[in-house]
């Protein structure tokens, strides 16, 4: 515990980061590793290349805390030395944010009938059908798809996988810097 | 053909291309190959150490007394490990360290082979950055890399991990190429208009403070120079943290001491009361702020500081400039120059200067002085008077109440002459830094003041110090207690002394001997000067046992969970105010 413990009295925010990375072995672990040695909490984090030739891969995280937290994550993050850029798009960039999941609900007669005609008005695809399930894909916002889980947890639902958010900028700007 | 080298050939060729000519070291298995480079190098000197701890201690004496990177060289597996509490301490104070391990051949990674570990793994969080290098063609670009990152920006230690196959792998070496890391570029430059306002705050303020810290130091001599002339043009007062001591000389009227948990009545006070802060390359330590919601209340706040996540992180503040003090103390000095109407040194905050007297006529520092009984005190203003007079003294330490009484009055004139551990607060810090430093300063007068409990940690480097003829001195302030352990008992805890007090400690006269170095007791005050003149006189190492009033207590003291204005001067019951409960959780 430090010498002095003021309560941190802002209210916590969610906010969906992105940091560009060179994609180096261990990076993923620097940046796991910073969010548990400095006890931020991390909400959601994806990651995957997105530029062979310059071997960068973009980290997507969803982070929850306080004004100040959010700041000191970001520059903390910034000082990772294969951090390349570090973008905090609920700084009021605008931007979509889309996440998918898998969801496996097993049930039969109306309750399975109930969980086909729900996914139909989510626009969730079927990928995988036996007489006593479904697997459904669903993208859109992480609030839809909590909807949509809510909406099948009394209809059978199984089993979920989440890809966690994933953001860019509206409009033709790109953040990457050349 | 013949211009391809191995890796642990690459590795020599990079360190002479470095400009390191001193090393520390321990060898071992997973690093043979690079020993036996070293065999048969005139250029590169390598210092075998006793404990691969002492090794890194030493080489952050030797970074922080020379301004240079400190590098040294250690085994896989429990070589690493040792270096493990280092490197946190090189991390947390900012000190440049290139650590070079070995690691078991790649094929046996991940297979649990004899003194195999997860180097980088480990070291991860206690690095700026660290590299395994799989190929013996990444390996030039690494070590260079290394380099670059250890000393530029906010610098801190750094490791390169080779596996042994690589270091006998023949690859071509290059040399180091000013090509920058696209991903690491540090800001040097502050911003104009950030500087701008945060002059015209400073013109304008009525009680001022400069509170400036070891990122001046690190900044480098310029940066101290630059600091020493706008403190002097403005006429305003000066305190500074523990790692910034000597960046502005203690003799100067301006400067008030050290601040923080065992900083000056002044200083402290002057912080609290203070209008406008400028913080020069110091980040808001809790050793410095106390309760952060008591902290300078009515000021407005500039922070100077290299490193973006230093600022807003424990205090917010009014006007942050990212920046290498150096160059924005530059700048300061130009627009200062250009805005102020008034003479140099003349800027009217006479009230404040005023107010500042009468803290100072408070003299925290006075103490009781005891017959004929050493106070450790007065050992170290005697330290200080016999040494006074030579230029150059570079002073290191342990960690506890010697420390804090070592800040107090070890008065310091220059940069890089005072090497203690700041931010870790590692016992046994002092005794192998000692050495690091009387290698960069083969000349000079190093002393170590030192506790004989941190003494004991890391004594095995005794040996280094004989082995190379390196007169280092360690100056014990022998209260056979884990003095500010038993401190924080006597204050918070009832007087119940839970195991702070070594029984059975060495002769250390005796102990001095074994080693074949030199060893002097002192008893009473009647024979401390002659035995210090001794000590400053032999060409040898020194175990110098101080025997002090085992109960003194380290003042002025501000007590967990207190403000700056809250100070204890003293245990007199008067002057203590009760810590309550709560804030007994606070370290």
């Amino acid at each position: 515990m430090a010498y002095s413990s003021v309560p941190d009295t802002g209210e916590s925010e969610r906010h969906v980061i992105t940091v560009l990375v060179d994609n180096e072995t261990g990076v993923l672990a620097r940046i796991a590793g910073l969010f548990s040695g400095r006890g931020y909490n991390i909400d959601t984090l994806t990651v995957a290349e997105v530029d062979t030739d310059k071997h960068t891969s973009l980290i997507t995280l969803a982070a929850i805390g306080t004004p100040m937290v959010i700041e000191q994550i970001k520059a903390q993050l910034g000082r990772l030395v294969p951090v390349r850029e570090v973008v905090d798009f609920s700084m009021g960039i605008p931007h979509v944010e889309r996440e998918m999941a898998l969801i496996k609900v097993v049930g039969t007669g109306e309750k399975r009938v109930e969980a086909l005609r729900l996914s139909d008005a989510f626009r969730a695809r079927v990928l995988d059908t036996t007489h006593i399930s479904f697997v459904f894909e669903l993208t859109g916002a992480s609030d839809k798809i909590d909807a949509f889980i809510n909406l099948m947890r009394p209809l059978g639902l199984q089993e979920i996988s989440r890809t966690g958010v994933t953001a860019i900028a509206r409009g033709a700007n790109t953040n990457e810097q050349e | 053909m013949s211009r391809l080298k191995s890796g642990a050939q690459i590795v020599l060729q990079a360190l002479i291309d470095q400009k390191v000519d001193t090393i520390f070291g321990y060898p071992g298995g997973a690093v043979l190959p690079i020993y036996d480079e070293l065999f048969s190098s005139e250029d590169v000197r390598h210092i075998l150490v006793r404990h691969e701890q002492g090794a890194v201690h030493a080489a952050e004496g030797y970074a922080r007394a020379s301004g240079k990177p400190g590098v040294l060289l250690v085994t896989s597996g429990p070589g690493v490990t040792n270096t493990i509490t280092g490197l946190a301490d090189a991390m947390m104070d900012s000190t440049p360290l290139v650590c070079i391990t070995g690691q078991v051949p790649t094929p046996l990674i991940g297979t649990d082979a004899f003194q195999e570990a997860d180097t980088v793994g480990i070291t991860r969080p206690c690095t700026k950055h660290n590299w395994l290098v799989r190929s013996v063609d990444d390996l030039p670009r690494i070590l260079h890399q290394a380099f670059h990152i250890a000393t530029s920006g906010r610098p801190g230690p750094v490791v390169v991990d080779i596996p042994k196959d690589v270091q006998f792998a023949k690859g071509n070496y290059r040399r180091p190429t000013p090509e920058m890391l696209k991903c690491y570029q540090p800001r040097l430059e502050g911003d104009e208009t950030a500087i701008e306002e945060a002059v015209d705050m400073m013109l304008s303020a009525q009680r001022p403070i400069f509170y400036t810290g070891g990122g001046v130091i690190n900044s480098g001599g310029r940066a101290c120079t630059l600091l020493r002339e706008l403190i002097q043009m403005s006429g305003y007062p000066v305190t500074s943290t523990l790692m910034g001591l000597g960046a502005y000389p203690a003799s100067d009227p301006q400067w008030l001491g050290m601040v923080g948990m065992h900083g000056n009545w002044e200083a402290n006070h002057a912080m609290h009361k203070c209008d406008v802060m400028i913080n020069i390359g110091a980040r808001f330590d809790d050793r410095v702020t106390g309760r952060l919601d008591a902290f300078s209340p009515h000021s407005k706040k500039i922070h100077v500081d290299i490193d973006p996540s230093s600022i807003n992180k424990n205090v917010r503040v009014d006007i942050p400039i990212v920046g290498d003090c150096a160059k924005v103390l530059e700048v300061m000095i130009k627009v200062w120059k250009d805005k102020s109407v008034l003479p140099s040194g003349s800027h009217e905050v006479e009230d404040w200067w005023a107010q500042i007297e009468q803290w100072r006529a408070r003299k925290c520092l006075a103490y009781q002085d005891s017959g004929n009984v050493i106070k450790p005190q007065y050992a170290l203003e005697r330290l200080y008077a016999l040494t006074a007079n030579r230029r150059d003294v570079y002073i290191s330490t342990e960690v506890g109440q010697h420390q804090m009484w070592a800040a107090q009055y070890y008065h310091f004139q220059e940069p890089r002459h005072w090497v203690t551990s700041g931010g870790l607060g590692t016992m046994g810090f002092g005794l192998p830094a000692a050495i690091g430093m009387q290698i960069a300063h083969p000349d000079k007068l190093v002393v170590d003041v030192a506790g004989e409990a941190s003494a004991l940690m890391t004594i095995q480097e005794m040996s280094t110090a004989v082995q190379y003829n390196l007169p280092i001195k360690i100056f014990i302030l022998n209260n056979q207690y884990m003095g500010m352990v038993r401190q924080w008992q006597e204050l918070i805890h009832g007087g119940r002394y839970s195991h702070s007090y070594s029984e059975s400690l060495p002769d250390f006269v005796a102990l001095a001997q074994a080693f074949g170095a030199h060893g002097i007791r002192a008893e009473n005050r009647a024979e401390l000067d002659s035995k210090i003149e001794e000590m400053i006189e032999i060409d040898k190492p020194v175990l110098f046992d101080c025997r002090v009033d085992p109960h003194e207590n380290c003042f002025p003291m501000i007590p967990s969970g207190a403000g700056h204005n809250e100070m204890l001067l003293s245990t007199d019951p008067d002057e203590r105010t009760a810590v309550s409960k709560e804030d007994k959780t606070l370290v």
